[in-house]
């Protein structure tokens, strides 16, 4: 019999990084052994004593969720573990469901049969699809899980991984094109009109690790209210992106290695990507990386995302971009987020190229964030309000440059803009 | 027992933005530059909930609905 230990320290959903490039079942079972029979009652608990958030982007406490599910006894439950990220700055939820599709698919297991959903519905990106076939097929083979798995595909677009967007793709209508939720919640009434249980498979992960080695372990890394570690996608610090597990609570400038002279070539970090705010490096090096601390300055850490804008490019021309980009990843379904992207957009234009042209100055932008603040059927407005208010406040030395002395010459982009599909005007 | 309380909500989807709502109940209604509705304040007070009422069925595209606030 093998012996299983849990991981000491902050490496976790990562111990397994350096030993194969995909983890297959019996890899992961030598590292990890099997799941424990642990009643549904019993997983409750030792999920809310964890103190685990959700890391698809909202921290939400898993335990409140699954207990909101797992009572709302109308029909059986259905459990998503939700890959489709659609952040062009993340790629942790892709690697780890090409790097270790087991922990996920154990955590789905583990929340099924918590919750009594009979029904996991894996929804990932197209790449994903094989990897996570295969698993399944190999988890069938052993007999591991008891309830049925299906792979649903997600669309290639930035919405897909929102919550009312997934049920919607899952349930065969307007695929990764968000829902007007109302009253209603997608926990009580999701896919199929089933109670939904949507979780992020990074969350899944660590409850596979919960399950097995319990809240006190779990606990000990992290702070209180935000407790164990987060996989950060990080781009700028490397020649290309890279996924580093980070204990909540530290520092980005210890996880990275930046000290104050490294610091002094970023012009700013954003957290949280193209839906989450820019910080000044040194806040984004020295505060604690923790959901709680970024909204304290104003941003969000979103689903793990740290983009460190090197020098050398210009922030408003970068900015603009992305601002354009979010606009038209846009449902285009409600009026206020419509007219208001579109109009944020061409205000960030202005001032990224033609600076005489912004009516109002810098400060037009901040009340043009506020009509679109609340105002869409999902987050998405609010995103990209919090990325241009903290993008103007962070590079506001430099906003007044283009006012002042009129716009940069601009060289390569830096911030990834993915392309879209349809058309290919903008 | 105490009174239901209400509060305003609109199905941003639903919304055509041709704002008859905020004719009808400027109180808690105005629009912004394209003439969808913004709403101002939570609860909808008891002296207004009729107004409200009204307004809400005559929105032509059933986007206006007023919410019971829990607790
Ligand atoms: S708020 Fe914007 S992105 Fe969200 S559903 Fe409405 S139009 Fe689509
Ligand atoms: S009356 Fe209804 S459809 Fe018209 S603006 Fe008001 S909420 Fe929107």
């Amino acid at each position: 019999m093998t012996v299983v230990t849990a991981p000491v320290g902050p490496t976790r959903l990562l111990d397994t990084s350096g030993t194969a490039d995909v983890v297959g079942l019996d890899a992961h079972l030598a590292r990890w052994g099997a799941l424990p029979d642990l009643r549904p009652a019993a997983l409750l608990d030792v999920v809310d004593q964890s103190g685990l958030r959700g890391h698809g982007g909202a921290w939400f406490p898993v335990g409140i969720k699954w207990r909101a599910v797992a009572r709302s006894g109308r029909s059986k439950p259905v459990v998503v573990a939700n890959g489709a990220e659609g952040e062009p700055g993340s790629g942790k939820d892709r690697f780890l469901l090409h790097h270790s599709p087991h922990l996920v698919l154990d955590g789905a297991s583990v929340a099924a049969r918590a919750v009594g959903a009979n029904r996991v519905v894996v929804h990932v990106t197209p790449g994903s699809v094989s990897g996570i076939e295969q698993a399944l097929a190999d988890r069938t083979r052993q007999g591991l899980d008891t309830c049925a798995f299906e792979i649903v595909v997600a669309p290639d677009r930035f919405l897909a991984g929102q919550e009312s967007a997934a049920v919607a793709t899952i349930n065969g209508k307007n695929p990764g094109i968000p829902t007007f939720i109302g009253i209603r919640t997608i926990r009580d009434q999701g896919v199929a009109g089933r109670p939904t249980l949507v979780q992020n498979v990074e969350t899944l992960a660590h409850v596979a690790l919960i399950a097995r080695f319990g809240p006190q372990w779990f606990r000990s890394v992290g702070t209180d209210e935000s407790a164990g570690t987060a996989l950060v996608t990080v781009t700028g610090r490397w020649d290309a992106p890279r996924i580093v597990e980070v204990p909540l609570g530290s520092t980005l400038g210890n996880a990275l290695g930046i000290d104050a002279e490294a610091a002094r070539s970023i012009q700013g970090v954003l957290l949280g990507g193209y839906g989450g705010g820019w910080v000044p490096t040194s806040t984004a090096m020295s505060m604690p990386f923790t959901e709680e601390a970024a909204r304290s300055h104003g941003s969000s850490i979103g689903a793990g995302v740290a983009i460190l804008l090197p020098s050398g490019v210009c922030p408003i021309a970068e900015c603009a971009r992305v601002v354009r980009y979010m606009e038209g990843e846009g449902a285009g379904q409600c009026g206020p987020c419509v007219n208001g992207l579109d109009l944020l957009a061409t205000s960030m234009e202005h001032l990224a190229y033609r600076p005489r042209s912004l009516h109002g100055g810098l400060a037009a932008l901040p009340t043009l964030c506020g009509l679109v603040e609340g105002r869409g059927a999902c987050r998405h407005p609010d995103g990209v309000a919090r990325f241009v208010r903290t993008a103007i406040e962070v590079f506001a030395d430099h906003a007044n440059l283009h006012l002042s002395r009129g716009p940069c010459q601009t060289g390569q982009p830096f911030l990834a803009v993915p392309g879209r599909s349809s058309g290919g005007s903008r | 027992m105490r009174r239901a309380r209400f509060r305003l909500v609109v199905d941003p989807i639903a919304c055509d933005g041709a704002g008859v709502c905020a004719e009808l109940f400027p109180e808690m209604l105005s629009l912004d530059p394209w003439g969808y509705p913004i709403i101002h304040g939570d609860e909808v007070p008891d002296g207004l909930l009729e107004l409200a009422r009204k307004a809400t069925v005559n929105c032509p595209r059933l986007a206006l609905t007023l919410i019971k606030i829990d607790k």
